[in-house]
């Protein structure tokens, strides 16, 4: 059995439902793209569009520059959530709106800050819904961004 | 409106890819890495990130994009949001077949808005889960 960090020992267990408020913040994060993350998403994910790889082609269709793959961002978003819940498995549907695109320098990359609080919670069903803000630059880059997840 | 597209050919999890694709989003937890510790949870192998069932559903927008009836010019296509309903996780060994329906079609300031609903199932005809798509689709002016 391996941990997955020293910060977050792993032990697969869910969180108590009965413990959690609206408005708590159950998990934060900070992660750092660099363009090598989206050529390594794009080979994971067979999305080999080039506005996520050619300055040039971005440029051509008008963009800021090279973007991250909105299904990347939507993909890095959730695991703080995962790691928080236990199990992937727990999570029973996860929506996102893509209103902000991330532009990824070729130096300096991008970083994406993301926070999980909970939205809802229903103790009938043994859910709850975690609401996820993500930012990249100061700016929010996904609206209703919304996790269900199974806690009984 | 209303089109339902013929099932894709079914597609295999292969352990190294969801391995793959959960290294691509940072993912962290060993459900995803190590088959013990998938095991240990009671899975039968190694669970795939909740975002993996966007390459399955890459097969289907594929079969939209190629539809020369749509007329959908795949560089004017922006992403405009997702959703993944779950049954239950996906799991390495699982053959999912994935079945695409254009639930919706809206215009809206010269863009045109498609809902695709790609639905999928295992090998024994049972609901995985379903991927829903807007897709933006930017008119001539936009």
């Amino acid at each position: 059995m391996t941990a997955a960090s020293a910060a977050t020992p792993f032990d697969g267990a869910a969180p108590d439902l009965a413990a959690l408020a609206v408005g708590d913040v159950v998990a934060e994060r900070t992660v750092a793209l660099t363009r090598d993350s989206l050529v390594r998403y794009a080979g994971a994910s067979g999305d080999f569009n080039p506005i996520h790889y050619r300055d040039d082609v971005a440029a051509s269709v008008g963009l800021p520059g090279v973007l991250a793959h909105g299904m990347l961002t939507m993909g890095i978003a959730v695991q703080p959530v995962v790691d928080w819940v236990g199990d992937p498995a727990r999570v029973a549907d996860y929506q996102v709106r893509f209103t902000r695109p991330v532009v990824v320098d070729p130096a300096d990359g991008a970083e994406l800050t993301i926070v999980a609080k909970v939205g809802q919670v229903d103790a009938e069903a043994g859910t709850a819904r975690i609401d996820l803000t993500v930012s990249a630059a100061g700016a929010t880059v996904l609206g209703k961004a919304q996790v269900q997840v199974r806690l009984a | 409106m209303g089109r339902q597209f013929a099932p894709t050919e079914p597609y295999l999890v292969g352990r190294e890819k969801v391995r793959e694709f959960a290294r691509a989003v940072f993912a962290t937890s060993p459900i995803h890495f190590d088959p013990e510790a998938a095991r240990a949870a009671g899975h039968a192998d190694v669970v795939a990130p909740p975002t993996f069932p966007v390459v399955v559903q890459e097969h289907t927008l594929a079969q939209l994009l190629a539809e020369p009836d749509a007329g959908i010019d795949f560089s004017r296509v922006v992403h405009g949001d997702q959703r993944f309903s779950y049954s239950r996780a996906v799991v390495a060994g699982d053959e999912l077949t994935a079945t695409l329906a254009v639930t919706s079609v809206k215009t809206l300031g010269g863009n045109a808005m498609v809902t695709a609903e790609s639905t999928m199932t295992d090998a024994s005809g049972d609901h995985v889960v379903t991927a829903i798509s807007t897709l933006v689709v930017r008119g001539d002016d936009a």
